[in-house]
């Protein structure tokens, strides 16, 4: 019986075998392959590159290929491939107003310059399965023009020419990298986009929602969602100039919120914001809500005790990668502490048997 | 070694991590041991283990290797249950590093819940994975307000709850994790060791690292460091552990883990620290040759 307590060597080489094959299943059935999941499951691989904090769908692919389908084992093999990438430039700030975009709405206004464009969405889908999609070698074609290359100026500009809409003042200071510094409270709004940014769709939308009932209610519009393609541009100080080294899919949300206004200022909209990589509209939206949520100090608003509005809360508990192992961790042997436990419980329940019967 | 093994060498850096990340943890274990027993935040790595598994105790080990090291990875006392060996297997992958099951043959030894039972000497460093890094969590669970009570040695909420245990029970119900005091200073966490491996901290010749991924925290308490468990005049701390002997090696002062042996409910005990088991028991044998 001794063996059978330790001795995990073996233990370990077996279920690692054993996994490998269950992950491959039945092999009369041809392997998936990197191609198909990164060209079929795009959304699913958005989600593992946004929560991976790593953009690239070859990886992304193979983590899902590798996890079984598991998205959150998936993101974070990508987040530990990550650590292993050296560090050796910070690209310019993304230029959202020049994205390329595949779809671009507003729930505020009705019509917009550079107009709307609803794009591959489900929005307005009946969600009845598909069962053409049962049969092999489909191949639907849209008719529709699928980009507008044209600049299209953020809906929520045009509020800010009447004022009427908060001006997002620049604080000259360079955005915290919460990957490369520890998280101290309070922290700045760029540390919460970014943690918001990584953080688990799940855990987001809930917070989101709760907002949305009344923890924390501040209705908000969606001013503009819009989702493109953005260029990512580097500054080479050996070549003097800056040069485009990649383009990237994001989604961002800009929501329209009530202020009260203050005995010095008058009532004005305020902004919640999302930015996300991939198309993800859900988790743009509910960042947006989360980040106006979060900012009721700067803002002047009162604390209700919401979580939403509890920056600790929702920035210690928003990353998947280190709530699933805190939570699993308790599946590893805890033999040690268990047996301290015990004695003292024993200990406890002998001197309170003593004690009853005096 | 097989050609994978070597091909993950030519991949990663030298025990995984970036030389760059190294520095970083190493000027945190720096500030670590000056200021014994304070949480030093340090930005914790993606590791390719979960967090919860020891991530902390991997980066610290991971920035303390060298390739003359001796290497000793245990979990709950024992070298070979499945997270020790999982540990051990990614340094000798990593960083090709000698192992050892030995205590006294190890220059770092990671560990998780204990400390070993053969005296650790001067130049042995221990790495303790830690999962909450904060004494005072559980009490408060805002690290905001904790980082304060710390800096003000504002201690008296724990002190409340040791007295209110012993008011309710008669004991102190901390039975691993035990709160000490770090020369004289800061309450620290252990980690959760048993109460029982509390004494070993005091006073020790070997470094005591502590590595907290998750929470982001680095503290260390430097060799021959003055540790006292918390406790009061008239309740005095006292170490705990089941009163048997060892049914492999007959050892009466080691910790000991209860194994339940028969579908009746029969017990039995062993000890935790495999190591020390089997050096008790070579030991026995020695001296039954010899009578």
């Amino acid at each position: 019986m001794y063996v059978a307590v330790k001795g995990g060597e073996v233990a370990i080489d077996n279920a690692h075998s054993w996994m490998s094959e269950i992950r491959r299943g039945d092999t009369s059935i041809p392997n998936i392959s990197l191609e198909q999941i990164s060209e079929q499951l795009t959304l699913g691989v958005d989600r593992v590159m946004s929560e991976g904090s790593l953009y690239d769908k070859d990886l992304a692919a193979l983590a899902i290929k590798q996890s079984r389908g598991d998205l959150i084992e998936a993101i974070f093999l990508l987040r530990a491939y990550r650590t292993t990438l050296t560090r050796f430039s910070y690209s310019k700030p993304v230029n959202t107003a020049n994205m390329t975009c595949l779809r671009r709405i507003s729930a505020t206004f009705k019509d917009i310059p550079g107009g709307q464009k609803l794009g591959p969405t489900f929005d307005y889908t009946h969600r009845l399965l598909d069962f053409k999609l049962l049969a092999e070698n489909e191949t639907p074609i849209s008719p529709t023009k699928k980009y507008n290359h044209k600049t299209m100026p953020h809906v929520l500009s045009f509020l800010n020419q009447e004022d009427l809409m908060q001006n997002e003042k620049d604080n000259d200071l360079d955005p915290i990298d919460i990957t490369r510094e520890p998280i101290s409270y309070p922290t700045s709004r760029s540390a919460r986009l970014q943690a918001l940014s990584r953080g688990d769709e799940g855990f987001l939308l809930g917070l989101a929602y709760s907002t949305q009932r009344g923890y924390a209610r501040n209705h908000a519009f969606v001013g503009e969602l819009r989702i493109g393609i953005v260029e990512i541009e580097l500054d080479i100080p050996e070549l003097g100039f800056e040069i485009n080294v990649a383009e990237i899919i994001l989604t961002e949300c800009e929501t329209v919120n009530q202020f009260q206004g203050s005995k010095i200022e008058p009532p004005q909209f305020t902004r919640g914001y999302g930015l996300v990589f991939g198309q993800s509209e859900r988790k743009a939206l509910a960042m947006a809500l989360i980040d106006r949520a979060l900012r009721w100090k700067e803002l002047g608003e009162d604390f209700s005790g919401a979580p939403a509005q509890d920056e600790e809360f929702v920035i210690s508990h928003c990353d998947n990668i280190q709530a699933t192992g805190f939570l699993e961790h308790i599946k590893l042997p805890h033999y040690v502490d268990f047996q301290s436990e015990l004695e003292l419980i024993r200990k406890i329940r002998a001197d309170a048997k003593i004690n009853m019967k005096r | 070694m097989s050609k994978s093994d070597n091909l993950d060498i030519q991949i990663y850096n030298f025990a995984y991590l970036d030389e760059n990340t190294k520095r970083m943890i190493r000027r945190a274990l720096l500030k670590a041991l000056c200021i014994p027993g304070y949480q030093v935040p340090f930005s914790s790595r993606e590791m390719p283990m979960p967090y919860g598994w020891g991530t902390g105790g991997i980066q610290v080990t991971s920035a303390c290797l060298i390739p003359d090291d001796v290497l000793k990875v245990i979990d709950q006392g024992a070298d070979d249950t499945t997270n020790a060996v999982s540990i051990r297997k990614f340094f000798q992958k990593t960083a090709n590093v000698a192992v050892t099951e030995k205590t006294s043959d190890a220059s770092i030894i990671q560990t998780r819940h204990r400390i070993p039972e053969t005296k650790l000497k001067e130049k042995q460093i221990l790495v303790y994975q830690v999962p909450i890094p904060e004494p005072l969590r559980f009490l408060e669970p805002r690290e905001t307000e904790t980082r304060k009570m710390h800096a003000l040695s504002e201690y008296g909420l724990m002190y409340v709850k040791l007295y209110e245990d012993i008011a309710k029970h008669g004991h102190i119900e901390t039975a691993y994790a035990y709160p000490v005091k770090t020369n004289g200073s800061y309450v620290t966490d252990p980690s959760p060791i048993p109460k029982f491996d509390n004494p070993k901290m005091n006073n020790n010749p070997a470094i005591q690292l502590f590595g907290a991924g998750r929470e982001q925290r680095i503290y260390a308490i430097p060799p021959y460091t003055n540790v006292k468990s918390l406790d009061f005049e008239d309740y005095p701390f006292e170490p705990m552990k089941a009163n048997f002997k060892c049914s492999i090696c007959g050892s009466s002062d080691s910790y000991l883990d209860e194994i339940i042996v028969s579908d009746d409910g029969k017990r039995s005990y062993i000890c935790s620290d495999t190591d020390y088991c089997q050096e008790q028991t070579r030991l026995n044998l020695k001296k039954e040759d010899q009578l």
